[in-house]
């Protein structure tokens, strides 16, 4: 897993609460392999109308945020299906991170696992950062894991709270499941004292 | 770890601790807990877990407490895998039954009468059971809570984590006591509940949190409607739903095939009764609600806490202060194709889908034959019954239950995922509306550009004889 330590990038502003996991990556590319480029699929039927066109009231579509590597977005981003793909969409093109008041819980768990960073911020702080993205069409959002900080487009910074181990996990680039097999000896414990208490 | 006095304290804890902690394999300083996984089960969207494990040289690790079926990637007109038309959507099937065989999973397949939707063949089979860790690739796995385990859905990471090690990391959520007392007027059903509750509390009202369920609705429900209520949870966002087990639930489970049997089954019921929260347990939040105020619910938006009760008129934008909120009103109508407020039982409806892991068990067919028989679908409705598994195909046909529905005009299918989330193909065609018992009214949810309204199977057959959404009450 790619390392995320501190990232300024461009951010995405999606003014929208409960945006699920069905409309950052649509069900149909689900048996897609991973080794495809994931981020083709990213928001493909808000990007895209059905005749196919670029849908240009979507925010990806305009140039301004091409190079975007930061979300914000409302409350409860990515809920819903627990598909993984949603965070592969987001990190094939390119994002790394995303800001919204609350997270779906799978979606948020998912994101850890694949070096992508979700970012809790109060609803007030949000709003404010759409407001100023808004604002400024495709300014630049700093976030910094070790500070556990955003720097907002007008330099105001905002603290955040995170998972003591997923920050570890993210900013080594640590694999969860090489670390769990170093602990396998206190599993098979487990399970010979579960399987005693059972009998 | 315990007191040198050996003497464990008083301390009352919540049918979700119990769980936790005999599921806790170690905690670290941090918070973490490293949980004890009973039950894996899988379907056929496991195949890139399967591929991650193969990357790193990994086999799983405890194959049997890992149990698989295919539901999404399956046909429902016919058991030919060669009827899904994508090559690539057959492979997802074939991958599992390959998986499976190389790790020594037990698996039942598309040729197999047990096949079905993963949520509904846990609980059928006794693969689910009061007390146990379930996990599987999948958010609905939040159903299996309803005879009492704690049950939640992973990702594919995670998926790949728990076949190599049997273990899974967490950190402990808060608990969330939704109480309802009363009682259901006829007509009103499990389904009609958990929409009341989303559409109270929000599709974000339960995140970080595990739900009980309590009061005596719930103890009233049968299991059919408690795995309806829990597997909606998440569409609370929380992270699982939970109902204590009791006699329903030991009823339901007894002479399941995978169910502990004779002197095992005693020696675990008894263990079963000490799950229920104890008395003047604490929970982080409490939320109440009256079943004599629940009307039969239909969504009108994208998200499940869009709902309303079917006397309501879609809401008005302009009747919204904040700017963004109206917004997002506006966006919603549009794609729905609906005009503020026009009542909700005007709504005309394209298509009917009775079926998925919310509402496709015997309990659900047998309530929505009811609403059929004698009737006919009305015309240009296209209307499907998709069991959601093969036994309960079967114990529907036994019951002539298939007979009702295909002489009122119903297609009647084969077991699978189907149309809640179309990734076998069966879709509702763009534009179209579609009355539909899944649990998601997302955009592009049951196809590009479908608009979903969800409700009860009664809602649903009577929103197929009528050609609308309508309240089911005077066809009873």
């Amino acid at each position: 897993m790619e390392p995320f330590t501190r990232l300024t990038a461009t951010a995405l502003p999606i003014a929208r609460a409960n945006v699920d996991t069905d409309q950052i990556v649509p069900a149909r590319y689900l048996q897609k392999p991973r080794s495809d480029d994931f981020g083709a699929y990213l928001f493909r039927d808000l990007r895209f109308r059905a005749d196919g066109g670029e849908n240009p009231d979507f925010p990806l579509n305009d140039p301004a945020y091409r190079a975007a590597r930061i979300v914000v977005a409302e409350r409860n981003f990515g809920c819903g299906s627990s598909r993984e793909h949603a965070v592969w969409a987001l990190y094939d093109h390119g994002f790394r991170a995303a800001i919204a008041p609350s997270f779906g819980d799978i979606f948020a768990s998912n994101a850890l696992k694949n070096g992508f960073l979700p970012v809790r911020l109060g609803e007030p702080i949000v709003a404010e950062l759409l407001e100023q993205l808004a604002a400024s069409k495709g300014a630049a959002v700093t976030v910094d894991l070790a500070a556990q900080t955003v720097y907002a487009p007008d330099g105001s910074a905002h603290r955040f709270e995170i998972d003591g181990f997923a920050k570890r996990c993210l900013l080594e680039g640590l694999d969860e499941i090489g670390y769990t097999l170093t602990l396998l000896d206190k599993v098979a414990l487990f399970e010979a004292r579960q399987s005693r208490d059972q009998t | 770890m315990s007191n040198p006095s050996g003497i464990a304290p008083r301390v009352r804890r919540t049918m979700f601790d119990k769980v936790w902690e005999r599921h806790a394999v170690l905690t670290r300083d941090d918070g973490q807990t490293l949980l004890y996984v009973d039950r894996h089960l899988l379907q056929d969207g496991s195949a890139p877990a399967f591929e991650m494990l193969r990357q790193r040289g990994l086999t799983p690790r405890v194959p049997q407490r890992a149990f698989a079926t295919p539901d999404h990637y399956v046909p429902t007109d016919s058991r030919e895998l060669e009827r899904v038309a994508e090559p690539e959507k057959r492979r997802m099937a074939q991958a599992l039954a390959d998986d499976s065989a190389a790790a020594g999973i037990a698996m039942f397949g598309l040729a197999d009468p047990r096949q079905g939707i993963v949520h509904v063949v846990g609980p059928e089979q006794g693969l689910t059971l009061p007390g146990m860790l379930i996990v599987c690739g999948d958010s609905h796995t939040s159903t299996h809570g309803a005879v009492g385990a704690l049950a939640f859905g992973i990702g594919a990471t995670e998926v790949a984590h728990v076949l190599a090690t049997q273990v899974l990391w967490q950190r402990k959520p808060r608990t969330l006591r939704i109480l309802v007392e009363g009682s259901l007027a006829p007509g009103i059903y499990a389904k009609d509940l958990i929409l009341a509750i989303i559409a109270k509390i929000g599709a974000a009202g339960a995140a970080g949190h595990v739900v009980e369920y309590a009061g005596s609705t719930v103890r009233s429900l049968s299991m059919e409607g408690r795995l309806t209520v829990c597997n909606m949870s998440i569409e609370a966002g929380a992270r699982a739903g939970m109902v204590a087990p009791d006699d329903t639930t030991y009823a339901y489970l007894a002479g399941r095939p995978y169910a502990p049997r004779g002197a095992a089954w005693d020696a675990a019921v008894a263990r079963w009764r000490s799950l229920p929260s104890d008395e003047d347990a604490a929970f982080d939040r409490e939320v109440q609600l009256d079943a004599g105020d629940i009307a039969p619910m239909v969504t009108w938006g994208n998200s499940p806490e869009e709902a309303l009760p079917i006397d309501a008129c879609v809401p008005d934008p302009a009747s919204v202060a904040d700017a963004e909120r109206r917004a997002a009103m506006e966006r919603t109508l549009d794609y729905m194709g609906l005009a503020p407020g026009t009542p909700l039982s005007q709504v005309a409806v394209d298509r009917v889908f009775i079926g998925s892991c919310t509402n496709a068990r015997i309990e659900d067919l047998r309530v929505a034959a009811g609403v059929a028989r004698g009737r006919r679908v009305a015309r240009g409705v296209e209307a499907w019954v998709v069991p959601g598994s093969g036994l309960v195909k079967a114990q529907a046909e036994a019951e002539g239950l298939h007979h009702v529905f295909r002489e009122a005009g119903f297609q009647w299918r084969h077991a699978g995922c189907s149309m809640c989330l179309g990734t076998n193909g069966d879709q509702v065609p763009p534009g179209q509306r579609c009355a539909s018992t899944s649990n998601r009214n997302f955009v592009g949810r049951q196809g590009p550009g479908s608009r979903t309204h969800l409700l009860s199977p009664a809602m649903a057959a009577a929103a197929a004889v009528t050609g609308r959404l309508t309240d089911v009450r005077p066809l009873l």
